[in-house]
């Protein structure tokens, strides 16, 4: 019999699943579907906190689908790591569907915005769910249609070129994430993320199982944007409309991290000693050239995706080390990361509104116009940069500390110095769209008044809530990293939950 | 066997590396094709070729008899191959919906997303050097 525990573990997927047919079923009938979709955000807000308060009592909870015992049965599984993705997953689902209402939502609604956005989130939740590769890869592959999908809405010259370069790179490392699977399985005969963790020690063929970790790195790093993997998400993210471009900047990397940490912090962690100096070494050089890509460019949106690259490398300072403190500080940049970034391209949608542009050549004198702009733009902005006491201090504070605790200064120095850099970018932001006096040829803007600026402004103030929560109120934040920080770092509790058929 | 099912997959990788490499939207798309079979083929090899008898557990028995075929590399690749049809399907589609809107199938010479004038040094110049089509949107934009 389901307990109660296989329900808050099946729900994250099933809702979206549900809501994406629901909403393809009701083609054409407009509000039915905003219906649903809100219905479905709110529900799996539920579920998602649930699930949160399920792994805080019990610690790594796991599910057997259709009681087919571990390994070979299809497993999910939480820990915390897990849960709290879910649960920024769902906030997100939430906040972007909110928004999504304020501008152009008619036709975006007829190009199929409600199935395909919670098509997105079904993969999502999927992959953080799966509890061994070969679903995680189908549910990367669900992911993916759908942000196909969602990236190609509009059908511009612009979108189409974009879209090319996004579905030809990630179809290539979803292919090689496949092959990788194939190999792995040929290697041990499980698929099974506990069961390999547990099996890989004894393979004798250390060259093929390097291999095969390396073939996941650069799938997984593809995904995550890495240096030098990175560059269809700078050709393709600006081009999305400011809601699509949010959950896709929220999410879709994320899933990538997500991925290698659990691949390279459980399953290979016993087998591959190199691993942390690569994945070091990318990380440095993923900060860097994210920050310079992003000083370089003049659009908002140009400017902001570099910025995705070039935090993914702070996330990447944590796995390197592995130490049960680098660990919680990733899982607490991630957290966030995925707040901040979505609100920050939020926010831009709101400044192309009022200012008529995303170019910096065009905007200014926003402040005098509108200050809760600015201030609903500060927020996120100065805690992408680390300044306190905003989230991301805490984030950087922590990724760093634990570099210097570990011995690596020069990461930590790296971090530093690229935390400069950003406030340089929100700075240059900040300085011509704001603060300069609007220039002679500006481009007439829409007024941002009434229900748009409701629609649009109450997700971003309400992430912005969230930043302010996170950086002002800190201690159980904080904890609840440091717990799941020592969950991945000793990797016993995920292996006993799923293999020793603990409910 | 095993041997033949290895050099194969070496193959269609080959060929796949090859075509991925082309600049025009056909050919890459008929790499991702080849790259997706090779992918199935490491799967299939990796279950290793037990034999050809349906892995079916004869009445009483408790495990498969000897000869019979390993069932699990070919439930992952049936879904492989499900999903890779889906994802051609809208590859095509894309590359045809390119050729359609820009006249271009060469991928050297769709620089819509990402303008020859960038990154540029001032904001000026970058707010020039920005396709006129991501203009225009906006411009119709307001205009409705």
């Amino acid at each position: 019999m389901a307990s109660r525990t296989d329900w808050l573990l099946i729900l994250p997927i099933l809702v979206p699943m549900l809501a994406c047919a629901l909403s393809a079923a009701l083609w054409g009938r407009v509000r039915a579907q905003r219906a649903v979709t809100f219905v479905a955000a709110a529900a799996l807000l539920v579920a998602a906190g649930l699930l949160v308060a399920r792994v805080m009592e019990r610690g790594v909870v796991a599910s057997q689908m259709g009681d087919w015992p571990a390994p070979f049965g299809i497993t999910l599984v939480a820990d915390l790591l897990a849960a709290a993705m879910v649960a920024i997953t769902a906030i997100m689902y939430a906040a972007t569907a909110v928004y999504a209402q304020a501008e152009d939502s008619a036709q975006r609604e007829a190009e199929g915005w409600h199935p395909l956005l919670a098509a997105l989130v079904m993969g999502v939740c999927g992959a953080f769910l799966a509890g061994d590769l070969f679903n995680l890869y189908v549910w990367f592959e669900v992911m993916l249609i759908a942000s196909f999908g969602l990236l190609v809405m509009g059908g511009g010259r612009e979108q189409l070129d974009a879209a090319v370069k996004y579905v030809m790179l990630n179809l290539v490392a979803t292919t090689v994430f496949l092959i990788a699977v194939g190999l792995l399985h040929g290697l041990t005969g499980t698929l099974n993320m506990a069961d390999l963790a547990r099996k890989l020690p004894g393979v004798e063929n250390e060259g093929a199982v390097g291999a095969v970790a390396f073939l996941l790195l650069a799938a997984f790093g593809a995904k995550a944007a890495v240096f030098p993997l990175f560059f269809w998400l700078p050709a393709a993210y600006h081009t999305a409309a400011a809601p699509v471009a949010a959950i896709f900047a929220a999410l879709l990397t994320k899933v990538g991290v997500y991925a290698m940490i659990r691949v390279f912090g459980l399953v290979f962690a016993g087998s591959t000693e190199w691993m942390p100096w690569i994945v070091g070494g990318v990380a440095a050089a993923t900060m860097v050239t994210g920050v310079l890509g992003a000083a370089a460019h003049w659009d908002i949106r140009r400017i902001l995706s570099f910025h995705i690259i070039s935090q993914i490398g702070y996330m990447l300072v944590g796995l390197a080390l592995a130490t049960p403190l680098a660990l919680a500080g990733a899982v607490i940049y991630i957290l966030h990361h995925i707040v901040v970034k979505a609100n920050l391209f939020l926010v831009a949608g709101a400044i192309r509104r009022a200012g008529g542009s995303y170019s910096l050549a065009h905007l200014g004198g926003l402040w005098k116009r509108d200050p809760w702009l600015g201030i609903l733009f500060a927020i996120p902005a100065l805690s992408l940069a680390g300044l306190p006491p905003l989230s991301g201090f805490w984030g950087k504070f922590v990724v760093v500390q634990s570099g210097f605790e570990a011995g690596a200064f020069w990461l930590s120095a790296v971090a530093l110095a690229v935390g400069i850099l950003t406030l340089y970018s929100m700075l240059k932001i900040w300085l011509e769209a704001f603060w300069k006096a609007a220039p002679a040829d500006a481009p007439p803007a829409l007024a941002l008044t009434g229900t748009t600026r409701a629609l649009m402004l109450a997700p971003v103030a309400a992430l912005g809530l969230v930043t302010l929560t996170i950086g002002l109120w800190t201690e159980p934040f904080a904890a609840f990293a440091m717990a799941a920080g020592e969950q991945l770092a000793s990797r016993d509790a995920y292996i006993a939950a799923v293999l020793g058929g603990t409910r | 066997m095993q041997l033949l099912l290895a050099i194969l997959f070496g193959v269609l990788l080959t060929a796949a590396t090859w075509l991925l490499l082309a600049r025009s939207l056909p050919r890459m798309i008929l790499g991702l094709l080849l790259l997706g079979n090779a992918a199935n083929l490491a799967i299939f090899a990796g279950g290793r070729v037990l034999g050809t008898a349906p892995p079916l557990v004869a009445p009483g028995a408790q495990a498969l008899a000897a000869g019979a075929a390993n069932p699990l590399p070919q439930a992952l690749v049936l879904t492989a191959i499900v999903i890779s049809l889906g994802l051609m399907a809208f590859a095509l589609v894309l590359a045809w919906a390119t050729h359609e809107a820009t006249g271009e199938l060469d991928a050297e010479a769709l620089r819509d997303s990402e303008p020859p004038g960038l990154p540029a040094t001032d904001p000026v110049a970058a707010a020039a050097a920005e396709p006129a089509s991501a203009m225009a949107a906006v411009a119709s934009r307001r205009a409705a």
